[in-house]
């Protein structure tokens, strides 16, 4: 089947789809009538909410149009009405894939305004914790854009190992999915008894089970056909449109918070950036199965590293941030986030301003699809990874 | 009126169309003949394609880490009785924008030539219900009229998303039945017949230098084998070549609009497909009914040639038939849990580029070994 591999010969950034031996042109002799065809708000290939407005001819995309907003909560206005701690629940909840990572950015900004020293243990905890959900979310997508080609083996594979993750946060966090476990000044309680134990035994039988996704889903023939060449995102319009996460590292970018900007105690170990060549969605599918290599190796410097001490900080009966803004960018697993905090003084956030990555990549949808066949279409949105909670907010 | 009207009607040619070999189901009774034979028929729809059906839910249940269904009944064996009467009981939706009658006659118009296309399949020693001389053309001309059932659902649901899996279909089915019948041709140059059951005593008797040998088809044929089972893939709307249903893009295809008995005839209908194609793989390359290569069923040597066995020869060459129909559809089962679903263009590319000239080179090679053998 090496005859369909015709990704050498497409370069990123290229119109896509000149590669095709059939082609669907509106140009053709005869008449072809355009067609609007709205995927979603609910269709199985948007998973979530999202809708996406396509002008078809044939099955060849003219141009798209995301809609977004079916999904607003209005989690920006309600969190002016919470606490800080309050407000970790919120959070965890607009990408709900994510949401250790989420209520980390929170409260760093939090303690970046109260001037807050965090225990250091409580910071490895975060570290682990926040790498065992980046692995958790990759897992998810791993397994939901093999379903989007229409292979519907590693979602089940990838529930077994996210299965066994969300067991392991649970014990320490009582959350399966919205941990609520972080404060301002640390973590709300210590790691039950085991817990590491647990997590270095979980690292082996994850990064074991990897090379399964490599040989089954990666090395596949047809899903290689289905995606080299496929929606090429060059990194000059990746960063244009503000995209980041798996998709602005498969474009040859190595942007990284946890690098380049180290919050916690990332700086004391040794973070890898995995990084594609072409940016199309094998590479971006090829820098998530990185990712999660990567943070299964930093899992293990976490195990090294962390010791013994307090978690958290005594807090005053209700935490008040001082007058005064900040901005805090974390490296979440969808990309980077941004929370945006202005506070009066008061108990609540005068403003809180999240900047999500799902939202930025979303943006570049109009562009990698157009010109693209509906399939291919498919293939583009399952990679750019986002959850629409996160878009919508 | 010409003359070759009433020619048509003429006994002799009919003779010449229904054959040589009786089949165990023709009895002196017309009535009760042509009932067993309809009998037949259905039950392989309906029974064989359940228990095809069931063997894909615990196939893959146990392939992706779970079990299946294991409630209704000892491990979930009536489940899709079940679901048969969970979809009689389902409202009959037709959307307000469809062709009220075009919508409902086309599950009809899928799953009847499911059901005719087993008239010709030989279960067993003496078991089939008719043995046409023309029977693989037959088979073949059959199971591509379903498509047109596809193709009126998918246009007459005014939905875009049927309308573009209706049309998906027609063009896979059109890019698919040429290397499809091409390999079938030199199967049928092989054994010298058409008739499906020719086919399969030929595989019994094969004369190479004047020694008879047996030798199933698959192994001079290797080559048409492997382009037949994708062909037949592809004609089937199977994974990895289920774009016309393709769910992560079209929803459900043509049948996205489909409710209730309707959608349950689909359901049917690709089934029944999957057997009717089993069964025809196991005719023209493994052999039918036949056990091993070389060794008959017990009770073929006394009687004149394989297709009269005696009682337990007869229940054994069914059930032999029986097992390599729910393999190759374990192996159906298995590709779609392995792949991931190829695009249109691909598969044109496929057909067109690769499947059909090798299917050509095929023909060649088996005319030659025909000739020199």
């Amino acid at each position: 089947m090496s005859d369909l591999d015709t990704a050498e010969q497409v370069l990123p950034g290229t119109a896509p789809g000149e590669d095709v031996v059939f082609e669907l042109r509106g140009d053709a002799d005869f008449d072809t009538a355009e067609m609007s065809l709205s995927i979603g708000p609910a269709h199985p290939a948007t998973h979530g909410v999202l809708r996406v407005v396509l002008d078809m001819d044939g099955e060849r995309i003219r141009a798209a149009r995301p809609v977004i907003g079916y999904m607003h909560r209005g989690f920006e206005k309600l969190a002016e009405y919470r606490d800080y701690r309050q407000i970790m629940a919120l959070t965890n909840r607009h990408d709900w894939l994510s949401g250790f990572c989420n209520e980390l950015g929170v409260a760093l900004a939090v303690e970046k305004m109260m001037e807050m020293e965090v225990p250091g243990r409580a910071q490895w905890i975060r570290m682990l914790l926040a790498e065992w959900n980046r692995v958790l979310n990759h897992l998810m997508f791993v397994g939901s854009f093999a379903l989007e080609l229409g292979a519907i083996t590693p979602m089940f594979y990838a529930f077994r190992e996210r299965e066994d993750i969300q067991y392991l946060l649970e014990s320490a966090t009582g959350g399966r999915l919205h941990f609520t476990y972080n404060q301002p000044g640390g973590v709300k309680i210590d790691l039950p008894k085991g817990f590491l134990r647990e997590s270095v035994g979980l690292v082996e039988s994850t990064r074991a089970r990897l090379p399964d996704y490599v040989d089954l889903v990666l090395g596949n023939e047809i899903f290689q056909a289905r995606t080299k060449g496929i929606g090429a995102l060059p990194p000059e319009v990746a960063l244009a449109y503000g995209v980041t996460g798996p998709s602005l590292q498969a474009a040859g970018v190595p942007e990284d918070s946890r690098v380049t900007e180290p919050y916690l105690k990332y700086g004391e170990i040794d973070v890898r950036v995995p990084t594609g060549d072409n940016g199309d969605s094998f590479d971006r599918f090829a820098v998530l199965l990185g990712r999660i290599e990567a943070s299964l190796d930093i899992i293990d410097q976490i195990h090294d590293h962390i010791g013994p001490g307090p978690v958290n900080t005594k807090l005053p009966k209700m935490v008040r941030a001082p007058e005064g803004a900040t901005y805090v960018r974390t490296e979440n697993p969808l990309g980077q986030l941004g929370y945006f905090l202005q506070s009066d003084g008061s108990k609540n956030p005068w403003r809180f301003k999240m900047r999500t990555p799902s939202f930025s990549n979303v943006q570049s949808l109009p562009y990698l699809l157009r010109g693209q066949l509906m399939p291919d279409a498919v293939a583009i949105l399952g990679s750019v990874f986002f959850v629409v909670g996160d878009v919508d907010r | 009126m010409t003359a070759s009207l009433p020619a048509l009607w003429d006994a002799g040619v009919l003779e010449a169309l229904v054959a040589q070999s009786a089949s165990l189901l023709t009895l002196d009774n017309f009535w009760l003949s042509a009932l067993l034979k309809i009998l037949l028929c259905t039950v392989m729809l309906m029974v064989v394609s359940l228990v095809g059906g069931y063997l894909e839910h615990k196939a893959m249940g146990h392939m992706q880490n779970r079990t299946g269904p294991m409630e209704a009944g000892p491990h979930g064996v009536l489940q899709l009785v079940a679901d048969g009467i969970k979809f009689i009981q389902k409202e009959d939706i037709v959307p307000r924008a469809a062709d009220p009658l075009v919508f409902a006659v086309a599950p009809g118009v899928a799953l009847v030539p499911a059901l005719l296309g087993f008239l010709v399949i030989p279960l067993g020693p003496g078991i089939w219900a008719e043995d046409l001389e023309l029977g693989l053309f037959y088979a073949l001309a059959i199971g591509s009229v379903g498509v047109l059932g596809i193709l009126m659902g998918g246009w007459a649901s005014a939905n875009k998303f049927s309308l573009i899996g209706g049309i998906r279909a027609a063009a896979q089915l059109i890019a698919y039945e040429l290397p499809l019948i091409l390999a079938a041709a030199a199967v049928a140059i092989q054994a010298g017949s058409l008739s499906l059951v020719d086919i399969v005593e030929s595989q019994a008797t094969m004369n190479i230098f004047g020694t008879p040998v047996s030798m199933w088809f698959v192994f001079p044929q290797l080559l048409g084998f492997a382009i037949f089972v994708t062909a037949a893939l592809a004609e089937l709307s199977r994974p990895p070549f289920d774009m016309p249903i393709a769910d992560s893009e079209l929803v459900f295809g043509y049948m996205t609009e489909y409710t209730g008995i309707k959608f349950a005839m689909f359901l049917l209908t690709e089934y029944g497909g999957m057997v009717f194609m089993s069964a025809l793989i196991s005719v023209l390359y493994l052999g039918g009914w036949q056990p091993l290569p070389g060794i008959g069923l017990p009770g073929c040597e006394a009687a004149a040639g394989i297709s009269d066995c005696g009682a337990l020869g007869t229940v054994l060459g069914v059930g032999i038939m029986m097992a390599k129909i729910m393999a190759l559809i374990f192996v159906m089962v298995w590709l779609r849990v392995a792949y991931p679903r190829l695009r249109e263009d691909q598969l044109q590319k496929i057909s067109w580029l690769v499947l059909i000239p090798l299917s050509l080179a095929n023909i060649v090679v088996v005319a030659i070994g025909k000739v020199a053998l």
